[in-house]
Formats: structure tokens, C-alpha cells, sequence
């Protein structure tokens, strides 16, 4: 009798565990985002993005699409702040802060999201150019497990290079030599090796021929079976075939 | 953790500047209200030059904060009113390795000010004319820094002055020579190990790279990166390049004519400036 009470109890416990889960806030919830740049020199005002609202379940990859200069990457560089966000909400659930609006939040937490939390990659590696691929990567590591994990950041730093299939002769090089799919594939080291609970991915396929494009995609569908989610501007539709659970497409500055 | 003491909830700033204002000259009763319209930065009756004006700030441990802004801006200024070559006129300044953060600095004794400068502060000047005795040998150029934060032994002097010299390329078979004889990028980095001599938790750099050429700039820049990761120093950065910023600080300050007009991630001020100025700082960009 104790026995089929407990079960019970137990039964109604995961029932409740089921729906609060289920329940559970998304990662991100966009609400109502704008921004527009106003220009000192021309004195205009020129439109970002309007009115954008859109939300992100854990492990989720949602894909945005549209023409160049419809604000696709204002709202990731919203995201990341390195748009300052003129009006709505970017409520995003921090493992470290709880939610927090990210159009509101202290440079300082920024800092600590960009290193620990969110994760940016984009078409264009950003790096000195004396700086070796391994370093790139290395630096990154170092960044989030501080410099006394010397040695596992190395570790963690060659297991991703041969993860993201970067050639062992390639590691001691500047990449400013690099074909486009090589940069990339760095990039997209450099950031996850960090394991970004967020991962905003800003055209990555941008400039790559078709084999590179395909190589990205695997693996971003590697990540997505890792449980990343995932944020994704790509403006060409086909790549983003069977691969993103929620499509949007935005047009002049709006969500279509 | 590390997370913990970089980004603690309650994190406390390492250096904290509240209000700081430099006057040259005696302020007129107009020009001494803290919105007085200025021609620039002087006053338009009575001359004074409102060198720095109402600046605060923030540098939080193991942070590169930059100041970028034109000459005349007033952050080197700001910069000299910190580590105490220059009176403040107003303001208040407080370091936590330093009474805790309980002391405003510019109301010390120049006693306790020269414990300030010797123990929380290493200075980085552009000019190394002001930071070296250039007839002194580059060692003991540095334990004349330690012996002023009252180190007397003589073997730790040599040793903790052969670690830095290496630390910073200088070749210990150069260690006794005067920086007379260095080259500019040479002289800035013996200035750099003599900062650091003390192990100060707080480093002033004041345009470190002005003057040098491009590949002695950039041996220099990756020295300041090394350090700031090996000994989680916070540092305040001032320059008018913006390369060195964009390189070195996480966040970034603007001045004009005195005044901060702008502050945030390096990143989003130089691709999302707000002011006018600071718009047109960044078309100049190379």
C-alpha cells in the first residue's frame, strides 16, 4: 500500500517534472526589436531591423532568411551587442545571471556571457594576422578556462582542430592564407571551443563554394545532435533545407 | 573558480573614478557650474582650460579598460591626475588593493601617495625619458623601483630584475647597459618590466605605442596581451590610435574636449558609434 502510494507520488512527480519542463522559459525570447543607425555625417536614419519578436527552445536551430540588407545580422549583432538595441526586449535565460534582458544588460555581464555563455561566428575571421591557427584557437580556450588549465586547454585545442577536420600542417600558419572553407572551420573551432550554450552563426556559407558549404553543414548538424542551439542567418534557402526547426524570413527591416 | 572572481555578481572595481575634474587656471563663478557652455574646453571669460571635466569610471581586476580620443582630449591628462603627476582639482579615486577601497587617493599625504605609486600603480609613458633614468643601467632601473617599495636585498633585486628583463626580450648580456643606448621599442619595454617590478595589480599606459614602428608596435602590444593573461593585471589604456584599443581593451571610453561623450564594448563603439565624433573617429580608421 506505502509502496503504490509512493509510485504514485513518483508518477505524479515526473508528470509535473514533464510539464514544468515543457513549461520551461525558451533560451532566447525576442520581443518587439528594433534599430536603426542614425548617420551624424548625412544626417539620416537608416532601418536595421523593425519589430522583430522570435523565441528559441534549448537545443533548438532556428535559421533566418532574406535578401542582403533586409537586417538579418542587426538582430544577431543585437544579440551580441555589438548593435546597441534602440527599442524591445532580448530575454535570454543565463546559466549565471537568470533571465536577463540583453538590451539592458551591463557591459560587464556582456563580457561574461561573450566569454562563458554565447558564442559568435561569422563569415570573417576575426584575428591578428601573426597569430597561428593553433593560437587562435588556443586563445579562446585560454579565455574561458583561464590560464592555470594550460595544458587541458591545450589538449582541447588539438582535439578541435582535428574535430573540425583542420589539416595538422595548417596549425602553425597565419590563416590570412587560408581558403574561405579552412577560415571558417576555424572559426567555428575558435567559438565552440568554448561550448556555447548559444551559438549565433552570421552567413557562414557566405563566400563558399558548394563542397565547403556541404562540409559546414555537416557540421552544424553534428552540433545540433550535441544539443547546440543554435541562431543561423543564411541567405541561401537550400542550405537551410531539413536542417533548422523553425524558418524565418525577413524583409526591408520585418519579419515576412 | 575563475568565473567567480572575474565576474562575480557583486564584483567591486578595482580602480573606481568618480567626478575627476583638472582645471588650469582659477575658474571663473560661470565657468566653474558643471554644464558651463565652453569654447572647447576653455572658458570664454576667463581663460581656464577645463583640461579634464566630470570624468568617472570603472576598471574592474584582470580588465583592459581604453581611453581613445584626439590630442588635446584630456586623457593623458586624466591619466597623469591618477598616478599623481598632476593635482586633480575634484574627483574622487579609490583602488581596491589600496586600504581596500576605502581611501579616496587624491586626498593621501604625498607620502602615502609615493606608496601608491610604488605598490598599486606601474606607469607606462609614451615619452620613456619620463618613466627611465636613461644613464642608469636597465637593472637598476628596476630595483630602484623595488628599493622604493622597500625591498633591500640585493640578490632579489638582480634575480626579480634578470626575470623581467627576459620576460620582456631585453637579452640579459644588454641588462647593464643604460637605455640610452636602447632603440625606442627596446626603451618602452625595459619601461614595461620597470612598471611590473612591484607586481602592481593596476598598470597606467599612456599611449605605449606612439612613435614606434609597425612591427616594434605590435612586438609590444603582444607583451601587454601576455601580461594582462599571465598576471590577470587590470589595466587603463590611453591612446589615440584605435588600432591599439581595438586590439587591447574590452571596454572603451571617447573623449572630446574633457569629456567622456561615449562608453561601451570596444566592438560595438567602433562598429556602432553613437556620437558624432566618435562616428567620424572611426571613418578615419585606416
Amino acid at each position: 500500500m506505502v509502496e503504490a502510494l509512493c509510485s504514485e507520488v513518483d508518477v505524479r512527480q515526473n508528470r509535473s517534472e514533464a510539464c514544468s519542463k515543457s513549461m520551461a522559459p525558451p533560451l532566447l525570447r525576442i520581443d518587439g526589436l528594433s534599430k536603426s543607425f542614425l548617420l551624424h555625417r548625412v544626417n539620416r536614419r537608416v532601418q536595421g531591423c523593425r519589430d522583430i519578436s522570435l523565441s528559441l527552445e534549448s537545443g533548438q536551430f532556428v535559421g533566418i532568411t532574406g535578401r542582403s540588407g533586409s537586417g538579418k545580422s542587426t538582430i544577431l549583432r543585437c544579440i551580441w551587442r555589438t548593435n546597441l538595441p534602440e527599442r524591445g526586449r532580448i530575454l535570454y535565460d543565463s546559466a549565471r545571471f537568470g533571465m536577463l534582458d540583453l538590451a539592458q544588460a551591463t557591459q560587464r555581464q556582456m563580457l561574461y556571457l561573450r566569454t562563458y555563455e554565447l558564442g559568435y561566428v561569422s563569415q570573417f575571421l576575426n584575428a591578428l594576422p601573426r597569430q597561428t591557427a593553433y593560437d587562435i584557437v588556443l586563445k579562446s580556450a585560454l579565455e574561458t578556462h583561464g590560464c592555470a588549465a594550460r595544458s587541458r586547454a591545450e589538449r582541447e585545442t588539438e582535439r578541435m582542430l582535428r574535430h573540425f577536420d583542420l589539416d595538422e600542417n595548417l596549425w602553425e600558419l597565419y590563416p590570412r592564407t587560408f581558403s574561405g572553407g579552412e577560415k571558417l572551420r576555424l572559426n567555428i573551432a575558435a567559438a565552440m571551443i568554448k561550448h556555447p550554450r548559444l551559438l549565433l552563426l552570421d552567413e557562414p556559407t557566405a563566400s563558399l563554394d558548394n563542397a565547403s558549404k556541404l562540409k559546414v553543414r555537416a557540421l552544424i548538424e553534428q552540433l545540433k545532435a550535441e544539443g547546440t542551439t543554435m541562431l543561423g542567418i543564411f541567405h541561401d534557402l537550400e542550405f537551410m533545407e531539413g536542417l533548422c526547426d523553425h524558418e524565418f524570413n525577413m524583409q526591408e527591416g520585418m519579419m515576412a | 573558480m575563475l568565473d567567480d572572481q572575474r565576474f562575480g555578481a557583486d564584483e567591486a572595481p578595482c580602480l573606481s573614478v568618480r567626478h575627476l575634474s583638472k582645471r588650469f587656471g582659477t575658474a571663473c563663478p560661470q565657468c566653474a557650474e558643471p554644464g558651463a557652455s565652453l569654447n572647447r574646453n576653455v572658458c570664454p571669460r576667463c581663460g581656464t582650460v577645463h583640461a579634464v571635466r566630470d570624468v568617472s569610471l570603472e576598471v574592474f581586476p584582470g580588465e583592459i579598460v581604453g581611453i581613445v580620443g584626439e590630442s588635446g582630449s584630456g586623457k593623458s591628462t586624466f591619466m597623469k591626475c591618477l598616478f599623481f603627476d598632476e593635482e586633480a582639482t575634484e574627483g574622487e579615486v579609490r583602488a581596491l588593493p589600496y586600504d581596500g577601497g576605502a581611501a579616496n587617493l587624491l586626498e593621501l599625504s604625498s607620502q602615502q601617495r609615493r606608496a601608491v605609486r610604488n605598490t598599486v600603480f606601474g606607469m607606462v609613458y609614451q615619452n620613456p625619458y619620463l618613466g627611465l633614468r636613461m644613464d642608469f643601467s636597465s637593472l637598476s632601473n628596476i630595483a630602484e623601483q623595488m628599493i622604493a617599495s622597500g625591498s633591500r636585498s640585493v640578490g632579489a633585486m638582480r634575480a626579480r630584475g634578470e626575470q623581467l628583463l627576459e620576460r620582456v626580450n631585453i637579452p640579459l648580456s644588454r641588462a647593464a647597459e643604460p637605455p640610452r643606448n636602447f632603440s625606442g621599442g627596446m626603451q618602452q619595454r625595459v619601461q614595461i618590466a620597470k612598471a611590473l617590478s612591484n607586481n602592481p595589480p593596476i598598470l597606467l599606459l599612456d599611449e605605449v605605442t606612439t612613435g614606434l614602428d609597425l612591427s616594434v608596435q605590435a612586438a609590444v602590444l603582444d607583451l601587454i596581451q601576455q601580461i594582462r593573461r599571465d598576471f590577470n593585471v587590470s589595466m587603463l589604456v590611453v591612446s589615440h590610435d584605435l588600432g591599439v584599443i581595438r586590439m587591447l581593451a574590452d571596454r572603451t571610453l571617447v573623449m572630446l574636449d574633457g569629456r567622456v561623450i561615449e562608453s561601451g564594448l570596444t566592438d560595438q563603439i567602433l562598429e556602432d558609434p553613437q556620437h558624432a565624433y566618435t562616428q567620424q573617429l572611426v571613418y578615419s580608421l585606416l
